[in-house]
């Protein structure tokens, strides 16, 4: 198991330099003087030319990117923002953590509501519970954050005046948040837990659990849902990366002062340094999910743990 | 001997939107204590649907248990409520299914799931339990060290040894055993067979063998019921029905096994296909594939007729009303 | 010999055409499924005749009418300049139709491409392009869209640029799935025998023969697009007014939410009702395409 551990972290490598690759890439094609920017359109020639030297914006593309990387791995730093001058790490380390708490507020919320919904729909196939939930399950992966997010929003702050539009200071404030960036993830999850239990019913050993003369929801749950359970998992995995994507639009929304709200802005200032430094950042932590949800699953599938013994 | 297990004109169906396939038509069936019957026929027959019938295991929907009787112990199975047939299920009938690679739970180990049949119906402390699973482990010939292995990690004979334990876990009075070997290797099959009698004696049980192999039944049986398209065509001692096939279709079954003996070019198979089963022919289910068909049979349905002591065949050929030409 | 050929042609296109109705028959039972389509088909005809059909054109601006509530001349309300929200929603169809067919397109010819290639060579190639594709699939796509559309620029055409790059991965992954699935079999193995070049074998040969899957994702993929160009515009890094993009037209009715939310209500259901359209036509054609899915 430690062992598919390391190998696992050392694929972690590549994919991260590729990743920093692109995203540095990328922002070094952006049009723009970065210098000027800093300094300000009126600032003489001279000035932003030696600034320019001094940032290293002369130096060859390659010669950029290693001093980028070196900064990154050897300081942990991630440049100096250009409108705010001060480290991205930190601005980052400080924005991190609200986006953390959404995300995972939402994926609790989707898992939570999905699961079990999924589950119901698939053992009362047909049911009017099944088509009901699977209906509004279509309508809710059609459904863009954003406009859900000024649904509930102009329903429960401006109509009902129950919950707070804005700010991430109590768990009131999460919820309209959690709901509208988890409400997509949640109608996928169901779908998916239906399609998955809804296979595995049709296996022999769910049958030889019945001939065993086990109890209907011993059978559902310990047999049926915990095979299920692999292909779910795969799909929660995957709906953290597109979360924290929606995250951007939904801190937008509620202003919360995470990482999203914090490249959006940024992207306006064309302050790249921070650009970078959240695209890496955000990245990472998809990669990081990804990797549990790896290990997760050869935690609940032997046929997996064998193969890395 | 008693009678175990009577079942009397059973008949089930799946339904669906746009067919209704009769799977088992009218179908009458007994095995007496400690007995072992061969259930015979072509894929497709209803025999695996009859089993779960006496299961009460029939997928619903689309299957539906029409008609009929299943009398187990002097009780019938079909006036049980689910919570008396999970009593009954694993612990006085229990079942081995076709498929072992299938039919094992892949992310359970294979000692937690023969546990888990003992712990349904017998109330053990936790180290007997354990013990009870691993004395079954041994009986069927697995070194009771692979207790914590998973199923991947056995091969389809040890497989298929596990699912026996299962089935055996409990005692129970009668062990339906669907195709248990079809699946596996040749030389594992003979194995497991083996094993099956061997065990199927020391537990004083009572067995349902489904096969299409009319060579397994010959070694392990001491009744055989040939079914055809939903129904028993011919039921009776091995030794009878072997030596002295009656029904045209037994008779064609018999001639199509290939033989060392005879010398022959060409093997006799019966000629056309087995009848869809959502749309049965009329009168005798055989008659459209049957040399010896006569008027009779495209209209009415023939009752079994005891032939020679404990030897039952439906067929007009042998009813003296219809011979004598009345 | 010509006439063999033409018969031989012939009996393909009859099967080919049986298949294709096949498909159909069991598309036209699935009643959702030919709902979605319908309303795509409206939407379609709505984006060709937008000239014709709305009342006003998008940018003409009434400043003594604006924010009135939907009433008879104006079915949808109009903006705070005065705009007509119901000619605005009917001209943004052309821009997210566009916006979602060319941004796939994008993925599904440069991903489609290299998925085929990776599977058909497989070996080293396959490995360099997974890996590469690996490295994209680890950026969450709306983040991807909104690096690239950043380094690009806001415009129509980077938008759906940034939408199209930023779904590749998807489509290679699934062709080169079905693609090594088919590369074995005789067909393909029989083209390699007598000589046909890679290039060929890989374009008559393999990628017709994995459509199905693509065909599924695309249809779903629009509306992934849309939905994602959508979000773009509405964070202001899609299109630039006056331009009628309904998340742009979400994006400005936002700070009016209070008071009149007509703004946002109509274009939200504009952009729901398209993508529900895409979603369970894809479905239904996954459904379609592949019976034995639904046994």
């Amino acid at each position: 198991m430690i062992k598919y551990i390391a190998r696992r972290l050392l694929m972690l490598i590549p994919v991260l330099l590729g990743v920093t690759f692109i995203v540095f890439t990328m922002m070094y094609i952006t049009p723009g003087d970065p210098a000027r920017l800093v300094l300000g359109e009126s600032a003489p020639e001279e000035a932003v030319e030696a600034l320019r030297e001094e940032m290293g914006l002369n130096d060859p593309f390659l010669v950029q990117y290693f001093n980028y990387m070196k900064n990154l791995i050897v300081h942990r730093d991630l440049g100096i923002s250009y409108v705010t001058r001060q480290p991205v790490m930190q601005e980052i380390v400080a924005a991190f953590p609200s986006t953390l708490k959404l995300a995972g507020s939402a994926v609790l919320f989707a898992i939570i509501l999905g699961i079990p919904i999924g589950i119901i729909s698939a053992v009362k196939k047909y049911s009017i519970f099944d088509n009901v939930t699977m209906a509004f399950a279509l309508i809710g992966i059609s459904m863009p954050v954003f406009w859900l997010g000024l649904l509930l929003i102009l329903l429960f702050s401006v109509k009902l005046k129950m919950l707070p539009s804005s700010g991430y200071a109590s768990f009131k404030h999460m919820i309209l948040p959690a709901v509208s960036l988890g409400a997509q993830s949640v109608a996928i999850i169901a779908r998916m837990t239906r399609s998955s239990m809804l296979e595995v019913s049709g296996q022999d050993y769910i049958r030889t659990a019945r001939a065993k003369g086990q109890k209907e929801g011993t059978v559902v749950l310990k047999h049926a849902f915990r095979n299920a359970l692999i292909p779910i998992s795969t799909s929660v995995g995957l709906q953290f990366g597109s979360l924290l994507g929606g995250a951007v639009l939904t801190e937008t929304i509620f202003s919360i002062p995470g990482i999203g709200r914090l490249m959006v802005d940024s992207i306006k200032m064309r302050d790249f340094p921070l650009v970078q430094g959240s695209v890496l950042v955000i990245s990472v932590a998809f990669c990081i999910v990804n990797l549990l949800v790896d290990l997760y699953y050869a935690y609940i599938d032997p046929r997996v743990k064998t193969q890395y013994k | 001997m008693g009678n175990l297990l009577e079942i009397k004109n059973l008949s089930i169906e799946y339904v669906t939107d746009e067919r209704t396939n009769k799977a088992v038509n009218n179908l009458n069936l007994k095995i007496r204590e400690g007995e072992t019957l061969g259930f015979v026929g072509e894929t497709g027959a209803g025999k695996t649907t009859t089993a779960l019938g006496i299961m009460r295991l029939v997928p619903s929907p689309p299957g539906r248990i029409v008609s009929g009787e299943i009398i187990f112990e002097g009780e019938n199975l079909l006036e049980k409520t689910e919570k008396e047939m999970r009593e009954i299920r694993g612990n006085k009938i229990s079942m081995i299914f076709q498929d072992p690679m299938t039919s094992l739970n892949p992310i359970m180990t294979v000692g937690e799931q023969i546990e888990e049949v003992i712990k349904l119906h017998e109330d053990l402390p936790k180290d007997e339990l354990r013990k009870r699973a691993e004395a079954m482990l041994e009986t069927v010939g697995i070194r009771k060290e692979r207790f914590d292995d998973y199923p991947h990690e056995f091969s389809g004979g040890m497989k298929q040894r596990v699912v026996i334990a299962m089935g055996l876990a409990c005692n129970p009075k009668l062990i339906i055993a669907d195709e248990p070997t079809t699946a596996l290797d040749v030389t594992i099959q003979a194995q497991v067979l083996e094993l099956m009698k061997e065990l199927k004696v020391k537990f004083n049980t009572s067995m349902l063998l489904i096969t299409h192999d009319l060579g397994v039944v010959a070694e392990t049986c001491d009744y055989v019921a040939i079914m055809y398209a939903g129904s028993v065509l011919e039921y009776g001692n091995v030794e009878r029905i072997y030596n002295n096939p009656l029904h045209p279709y037994t008779v064609g079954l018999f001639n199509s096994i290939p033989s060392l003996d005879e010398d022959k070019d060409k093997l006799d198979v019966i000629p056309g296909t087995p009848p869809d089963p959502a749309n049965l022919p009329t009168g005798c289910k055989f008659h459209p594939r049957c040399s010896k068909c006569m008027e009779i049979c495209k209209q009415k349905m023939p009752e079994p007729i005891e032939v020679e002591e404990g030897h039952y065949v439906s067929c007009f050929l042998y009813d003296k009303d219809v011979k004598e030409g009345r | 010999m010509a006439e063999a050929n033409a018969i031989a042609k012939g009996k393909k296109e009859n099967k080919s055409n049986s298949q294709l109705m096949g498909v159909w028959i069991r598309l036209k039972k699935n009643r959702l499924a030919i709902f979605g389509l319908v309303i795509l088909i409206l939407l379609i005809l709505m984006a060709i005749f937008a000239d014709i059909l709305a009342p006003y054109g998008y940018d003409e601006q009434n400043l003594q009418n604006t924010f009135q509530t939907p009433n008879l001349e104006h079915p949808f309300g109009t903006d705070e300049f005065g705009r007509d929200i119901l000619s605005r929603i009917i001209y943004g169809s052309r821009i997210s139709l566009q916006v979602g067919i060319i941004a796939v397109g994008i993925a599904v010819i440069i991903g489609g491409f290299l998925g085929a290639v990776a599977g058909y060579f497989s070996g080293k190639v396959d490995n360099i392009i997974m890996r590469c594709m690996d490295v994209l699939l680890s950026i969450p796509q709306m983040l991807l869209a909104i690096s690239i559309v950043a380094a690009l620029g806001n415009s129509l055409a980077n938008l759906m640029i940034a939408v199209g790059v930023s779904s590749i991965p998807q489509y290679a992954r699934i062709v080169r799935a079905s693609v090594i699935s088919i590369k074995n079999q005789e067909f393909v193995e029989s083209a390699k025998a007598t000589g046909s070049n890679d290039l060929r074998i890989i374009f008559k040969h393999v990628i017709p023969n994995c459509l199905a899957p693509v065909i599924v994702q695309a249809t779903l993929g629009i509306g992934l697009a849309i939905l994602t160009a959508a979000g773009l515009s509405f964070i202001g890094l899609g299109i630039k007014p006056p331009t009628p993009e309904w998340g742009a037209m979400l994006s400005g009715g936002r700070m009016y939410i209070r008071d009149y939310p007509h703004l946002t209500l109509f274009p939200g259901i504009a952009i729901v009702v398209t993508i529900f359209a895409f979603n369970v036509l894809g479905d239904g054609l996954r459904d379609a395409l592949d019976p034995k899915l639904k046994q």
